[in-house]
């Protein structure tokens, strides 16, 4: 066993976490900023979370991920980062050259208290900022929120230091996407493109963390939303916020810097959401529905329909991050399936909430649980307890998924051992029949495994 | 290394002025003095375990990653419970692939992550109390041997005190509970983040059990963390030559080894870098001396052994040691031939870690490949000019704070294991105890040497010299693979290994000729793109 101390006795705990189900706040800043064309995000503290974060997003993506630090050693730790980061932002400039430095804080300098916005200024001040550059920044402790607070806010920091409104409309919305993969962005954009709507996208991971193999690595990859992008934003006619944990809070800040109203809907994850996703993006922009995009769906609806048999009340424990459990935990209820359990390391009360309202009626006994101790040796208790027949979540539940023998969906971050989340999407009707066909294939290879040889079936 | 010819290597002042033209003059300035073009016939020096610039790409990583993650990681009966916000612990959880064999009973932590993931009120209103109840709760449900405490980097600035923690909960808990003051800050690198980890180790366990094994040739292994299985495979060899392995610090290993290893008869160091002080703090305080071994390389593994079977001068295990080395050796024959033809002459460079840098050079030459550029992302002085720099070491004010222990003379357990008669006898017979020479004078002429080497420097030798591989960690991966260059990470060995000893070697070899090889390699270039070649050609040839 590789879990062999975990007891099926549930004790109380309010002071140790074990087996996390959330990151800290600069691993997202980091990764949001590298939606952006152009862009290398700064981590100002000590080497190790940099090192940390940078290490964790490339075992994820199998690509380069290129980040700075501000090397903090004992004396800038008395003596505050400034120094540190001046000169940091003086090299990178000159050494890699990028358009955009995206700073973000770690638990160290926001302890010390270190004014990075004042920093910041004093490196434009002192000519360390070249001509046609940017530094901008947001503030990540670590001791607040997960993974999630700091992709957030890096987008409010993108929002407050380029979006501006001329006072001229431009026919075009903005899509502000909640931490998806490139996959994922760059269906979106496909979607949007099919239904007509002009839409800037950000950030947007896609063709900068799926860049493909030419012998030649491009150290800013084509793609990311462009300065000029951004800067529109503020023009934009309406947003549209997917997730409301990720993007909520920025939207907000949109609209109060350049008025630009907005709307808060889920991630396009499943049937129901992605539903939800394209008459929102309809009603938005004013335009009808293409025939491309209602096939598509009648695709899904008719694999549903053939495969149903399977899906049915399969008990399933899912965990991860609040604005993809909402649309899953959704999902699996159009399935027909049980989940049962669900569990996010990230605190906010509406994930409760809204986890209840969906399961009201299917599954009104669900154990349902975030924030301080939500936990996957909590969550792993509570499958010992009384098993399910599907796992989904990062690659971390595969140790639980291998001591309780229960079919293992990966899906979320980190993802550290198998490849396709970068490329193929989950988002959007496309999305979710691969969804579809990943947990089928799970359900009926164990079927397959575990079926009596005389009740092994040739077809299904 | 004899088949490197002379023009591959184009004269090293040159390539480094071209890689120093893109930094600000005074980072130019720095990094010229970590930089050197290897000429091993000349005094050489290097500087290193020194600040990283700030803003330049590293690879390294901090102390706090080098105390929990790679020398209590391996351990696995001790809950290792991380005092901070959540994404240190996260961040260290399984991502180091220490194998361990806890065997069906045993306690086994290391699948687990510990954190008391701190909250904006502990850091304003301090975090002792939530340590408190967490190291109670922690021993409520699991009942451990023992708690390690880690301090991340907030915990030092807002003045919790972890050591007292530990003692008032260990007075409380009768159970070994110790903390390690190894916030991020600390130190450079990793390597500070070692040597907190080390003391505690000796302060807080080493000595406290006796009991002396069975066996006649008692041995603890030094520095080598069981990344992939390499332990298993060393421990293998040890059992058939006879010697009885008390303790490895720490691949493969448990508190209870660490307690007991002031019994052992000879300390072999594997990492330098990472644990030369503990084999001499064991030397000063029991009596146990040491020596330098490499069991990377089916070469470097013979003689190793063979310097062991001397320094016990017993002629059974001396005839065992042969036997076994014989029994190795013909299937690293066989995979050595078959895979030369595709290897031979080709370069590799390495920047890794405190010692594989120099442990790898010879099992590359084994099949006919040179490392034309190598370094260390967090090793000292010595571990590049060797021990004789030592006495002239300066500690400056990033190493002033990274405590050193102060030994004496244990007043019961001090027993010299050999006479100084006796060890000069062994220094004649060209046994060598206690001697490193560091990476330097075994690189040829105008090779590389490069501490800390940061991602531009990287893309500059790439550029340079197209080696057929570059050996680095994850966050170099595939910086260099887009490039159309092989890639091989000598951290975590690509989830593949073990490498140690003779049948790691084997594996070796073979993983090198598929890297270096493998068909992807040619079909970068679409048949329809006629621009000229800029996939990876191989210098040598
Ligand atoms: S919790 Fe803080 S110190 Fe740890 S990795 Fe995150 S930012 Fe760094
Ligand atoms: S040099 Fe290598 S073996 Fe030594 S501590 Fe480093 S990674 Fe480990």
């Amino acid at each position: 066993m590789l879990l062999r101390h975990t007891p099926e006795e549930i004790k109380e705990r309010k002071a140790l976490t074990v087996n996390p189900a959330k990151m800290c706040q600069p691993i997202g800043a980091m990764y949001a900023a590298l939606g952006i064309h152009g862009c290398m995000p700064h981590s100002h503290g000590s080497q190790g979370c940099c090192a940390y974060h940078r290490s964790t997003l490339t075992r994820h993506y199998k690509e380069p991920i290129m980040a700075a630090t501000s090397s903090f050693t004992e004396g800038s730790s008395v003596f505050g980062g400034q120094a540190n980061l001046v000169q940091a932002i003086n090299n990178m400039f000159t050494i890699y050259n990028p358009d955009i430095i995206a700073v973000h804080t770690t638990c160290l300098s926001e302890t010390i208290g270190d004014d990075v916005n004042q920093i910041c200024q004093k490196a434009r001040d002192d000519g360390k900022v070249p001509e046609g550059k940017h530094v901008i920044h947001c503030n990540t402790p670590s001791y607040v929120g997960s993974h999630i607070t700091g992709y957030s806010n890096m987008l409010k920091g993108i929002i407050k230091y380029f979006s501006k409104s001329t006072g001229i409309k431009k026919d075009q919305m903005n899509i502000i996407s909640g931490w998806v993969e490139p996959s994922d962005m760059k269906e979106i954009k496909k979607i949007a493109k099919e239904m007509g709507i002009k839409i800037v996208l950000f950030p947007d991971t896609s063709d900068i963390l799926d860049a493909p193999q030419t012998g030649v690595h491009a150290f800013y990859p084509k793609g990311g939303t462009t300065i000029p992008e951004l800067i529109s934003t503020g023009d934009s006619k309406f947003s549209l916020a997917l997730g409301e944990f990720a993007t909520d809070a920025p939207a907000k800040d949109l609209n109060s810097k350049c008025k630009v109203k907005f709307k808060t809907i889920d991630l396009p994850i499943g049937l129901s959401a992605t539903d939800r996703f394209i008459v929102a993006l309809s009603n938005a922009a004013d335009v009808d529905v293409p025939e491309c995009i209602t096939e598509e769906r009648g695709r899904l609806v008719d694999i549903i329909t053939d495969m149903q048999q399977y899906f049915y009340n399969k008990r399933v424990a899912l965990f991860g991050d609040p604005d993809q459990l909402i649309p899953l935990t959704e999902l699996l209820v159009d399935l027909d399936m049980k989940p049962v359990y669900i569990l996010s390391g990230t605190s906010g009360k509406v994930f409760v909430r809204r986890i209840k309202e969906i399961l009201a009626e299917s599954v009104p006994n669900a154990k349902v649980k975030n924030g301080a101790n939500a936990d996957l040796f909590l969550l792993h208790q509570w499958i010992k307890n009384d098993p399910v027949d599907l796992i989904i979540g990062n690659t971390y539940g595969k140790y639980i998924a291998r001591d309780e023998d229960i079919p293992f969906l990966r899906m979320g971050f980190p993802i550290l051992d198998r490849v396709g989340h970068s490329y193929f999407p989950t988002v959007g009707y496309a999305g979710a029949m691969r969804v579809l066909e990943k947990i089928l294939n799970l359900l009926m290879d164990r079927q397959d495994r575990d079926s009596s040889e005389e009740s092994f079936e040739l077809v299904m | 290394m004899e088949n490197i010819k002379k023009e591959v290597l184009p004269d090293g002042e040159m390539v480094m002025e071209d890689i120093l033209a893109k930094y600000p003059p005074k980072v130019a300035k720095k990094r010229s003095k970590s930089i050197v073009p290897n000429d091993s016939s000349r005094e050489q020096s290097i500087q290193s375990n020194v600040r990283t610039v700030p803003g330049i790409i590293t690879q390294r990583g901090c102390c706090y990653a080098g105390c929990k993650g790679v020398v209590l990681g391996p351990t696995r009966d001790i809950i290792n419970l991380t005092h901070g916000p959540i994404g240190c612990g996260f961040f260290s959880w399984l991502t180091r692939r220490n194998q361990t064999r806890p065997g069906p009973e045993g306690d086994n932590y290391m699948p687990y992550c510990f954190s008391t993931d701190m909250q904006d009120d502990n850091i304003v209103f301090g975090g002792e109390k939530k340590l408190k109840e967490a190291i109670q709760e922690a021993y409520d449900i699991f009942h451990p041997k023992a708690i390690g405490i880690f301090a991340t980097c907030p915990v030092g600035l807002i003045g919790d005190d972890i050591h007292a923690v530990a003692r008032e909960m260990k007075e409380k808990l009768g159970i070994n509970i110790f903390g390690f003051s190894c916030e991020g800050y600390k130190g450079v690198s990793q390597s500070a983040g070692h040597h907190i980890a080390n003391n505690q180790i000796f302060k807080h366990v080493v000595g406290l059990d006796d009991k002396r094994k069975k066996g006649k040739f008692l041995i603890n292994l030094l520095g080598e963390y069981n990344i992939g299985g390499d332990a298993f495979l060393i421990e293998d060899l040890f059992e058939r030559c006879g010697l009885t392995l008390i303790s490895t610090f720490s691949g493969n290993s448990s508190i209870e080894q660490f307690a007991n290893c002031h019994t052992a008869d000879l300390n072999l160091v594997m990492c330098h870098r990472s644990i030369n002080y503990v084999a001499d703090m064991l030397e000063k305080k029991f009596g146990i001396p040491w020596m330098k071994i490499n069991f990377i390389g089916a070469n470097a593994s013979a003689v190793s052994l063979r310097q062991i079977g001397k320094y016990f001068n017993d002629k059974e295990l001396s005839r065992r040691i042969e036997k076994v080395i014989a029994e190795e050796m013909p299937a690293v024959e066989e995979a050595r031939k078959e895979v030369m033809p595709h290897t031979k002459g080709k370069l590799a460079m390495i920047f890794v870690g405190g010692s594989r840098a120099h442990h790898y050079q010879g099992l590359f030459a084994e099949i006919g490949m040179s490392t034309i550029a190598a370094g260390y992302e967090f090793a000292h002085k010595d571990d590049y000019e060797g021990r004789k720099v030592l006495p002239d070491l300066k500690v400056d004010a990033d190493s002033r704070n990274i405590e050193e222990l102060v030994v004496e003379k244990d007043p019961e357990r001090y027993k010299p294991r050999k006479s100084q008669e006796e060890l000069n006898k062994l220094k004649k017979a060209g046994v060598r105890m206690k001697e490193y020479d560091g990476m330097m004078p075994d690189m040829v002429k105008n090779s590389f040497v490069i501490d800390d080497i940061s991602q531009h420097e990287t893309e500059m030798l790439i550029a340079k010299y197209k080696p057929a591989v570059f050996c680095a960690g994850i966050k170099e991966k595939y910086t260099v693979q887009k490039r159309g260059v092989p890639m091989k990470q000598l951290h975590s060995y690509d989830y593949g290994g073990p490498f140690a000893v003779f049948k790691g070697a084997v594996n070796f070899y073979r993983e090198m000729d598929r890297t270096i090889n493998s068909k992807v390699w040619g079909l970068i270039k679409p048949p329809w793109d006629s621009s000229p070649e800029i996939t990876a050609t191989f210098g040598s040839e």
